[in-house]
């Protein structure tokens, strides 16, 4: 794979924000409009740069949101961390209009192109179903037809980003298989007490190791260890398992 | 020029510590890997120098560990934006290594369990700059952090930095390995913040 495709030029754009969404009480989701926008491949991330009044500046990366797409605009969700720099900028001060530095996309290896035919399985930790619901839009959006499984843990329902639009897929029954574990608190009868994904669960909610297919496990580094393992446990090749990986904190700690 | 970011001020580094551009100080240490942490005993565990063609130097664990070890403390700087200060290893040095290796070749490429590779110019691997570390503060190194040993080379990002380090082949022109070849710089100075191929 060629990493320059997949890169795009990595200078310094201008976004604007065009729309504002909360996804749970802590994390928002920010569309951003950016008139040169070169196009990206689903799974790729962008560095966001706040600059202060007397040039001080911060850079952090999100992964977009959003499908690949043609109308320059892309979206990104951001989870705000308690000690955090410019996630509490980004979930709290930004508003319409507002003007932000931007750089990317970025990334080659987290990625699903749209000519990929063999199964997809993803595997979300609580914010790590980002990069993984980019996959999802982009999957909806083409003319594909991988099939794909998303489990997504959360430690509670509340927790759950993109909820109307998982249901909606989850509803028309698409070729995207939908599953949710919960590791604190379940929904009302849920069949399964809270509790980290095990072996057990994992076999029911992936695509068994013979069909052979990639998977894309993204949360925080204990979340994605656990995973991991399972998964190569399981018997899946672990040449095919891609993972990413949010800070060292999380859910699963 | 930089779009000042209305009713931004952000938290400045409290003391006079000096980070490369766009990096932000942590103390954690996060996790950052391509794909799942290979686990390598160490009955099977090996080093070893190539030039490509023939096998010039080959450790098992023991013999590694029978070399002379060094206590290392150095800053880290993650191509992600964090860095991290003052971090304690033991490992042993590549000048240790390369010691008996006599060679033309100017560039290695590092070869690592689970089929990482990360590039770099030999010089940068001599002189204590570069080490295989096998401890991090005081134990054995994790796993995760790349255990039962990886490269340290703290002078570039920490990408370069390979985790689960088996091996070391010698080359004649400098060639991207894993993260290089997808878009990140054939280099990785953090001071130079050479990121992204394009830098």
């Amino acid at each position: 794979m060629a990493g320059t495709e997949v890169l795009g030029r990595v200078t310094w754009r201008t976004g604007k924000v065009v729309s504002l969404r909360d996804e749970t009480s802590t994390a928002r989701t920010i569309a951003i409009e950016v008139r040169d926008w070169p196009g990206h491949v689903a799974g790729q991330h962008v560095d966001v740069r706040l600059t202060a009044p007397d040039g001080y500046s911060a850079v952090r990366s999100y992964s977009i949101a959003s499908a690949p797409n043609s109308d320059r605009r892309i979206e990104i969700t951001v989870e705000r961390l308690e000690d955090g720099e410019v996630s509490p900028y980004l979930t709290q001060e930004v508003a319409i209009g507002d003007e932000l530095d931007l750089r990317g996309p970025i990334g080659g290896w987290f990625v699903w192109h749209v000519d990929q035919t063999e199964p997809i399985q993803l595997i979300a930790g609580g914010s790590g179903i980002v990069p993984l619901m980019a996959i999802i839009r982009s999957r909806l959006a083409s003319a594909s037809n991988a099939r794909f499984r998303l489990l997504y843990s959360l430690r509670e329902p509340a927790a759950a980003f993109y909820k109307d639009e998982l249901q909606a897929i989850s509803i028309r029954g698409e070729s995207v298989i939908l599953s949710y574990a919960f590791t604190r608190i379940t929904p009302k009868d849920w069949p399964r007490p809270a509790s980290r994904i095990d072996a057990a669960l994992l076999s029911e909610n992936v695509w068994p190791s013979h069909l052979s297919p990639t998977c894309y496990v993204c949360g925080p580094t204990s979340f994605v260890e656990h995973v991991a393992g399972l998964l190569i446990a399981a018997g899946m090749d672990r040449g095919r398992i891609r993972t990413e990986r949010f800070g060292s904190t999380g859910e699963h700690k | 020029m930089a779009i000042i970011s209305r009713g931004f001020s952000g938290r400045r580094s409290a003391g006079e510590v000096k980070l490369p551009p766009g990096q932000y100080l942590t103390t954690d240490f996060p996790v950052l890997s391509a794909g799942p942490t290979p686990r390598i005993s160490l009955d099977r565990w090996e080093f070893t120098i190539d030039d490509g063609t023939n096998v010039m130097q080959r450790w098992d664990w023991n013999s590694f560990r029978d070399l002379p070890r060094e206590t290392i403390t150095v800053d880290l700087h993650c191509v992600t934006r964090w860095s991290k200060l003052g971090t304690s290893w033991e490992g042993v040095s590549f000048d240790t290594l390369l010691a008996n290796v006599k060679t033309d070749l100017p560039f290695a490429m590092i070869h690592s369990y689970g089929d990482y590779t990360t590039n770099l110019p030999l010089k940068d691997l001599l002189s204590k700059q570069a080490w295989i570390a096998f401890k991090y503060d005081g134990t054995d190194l994790a796993p995760e952090h790349g255990g039962p040993a990886r490269l340290l080379v703290p002078h570039l990002y920490l990408w370069k930095s390979a985790k689960w380090v088996k091996g070391l082949t010698l080359m004649k022109d400098d060639k991207p390995g894993f993260w290089e070849g997808l878009g990140y710089h054939i280099y990785g100075d953090p001071w130079r913040e050479q990121r992204y191929s394009e830098e």
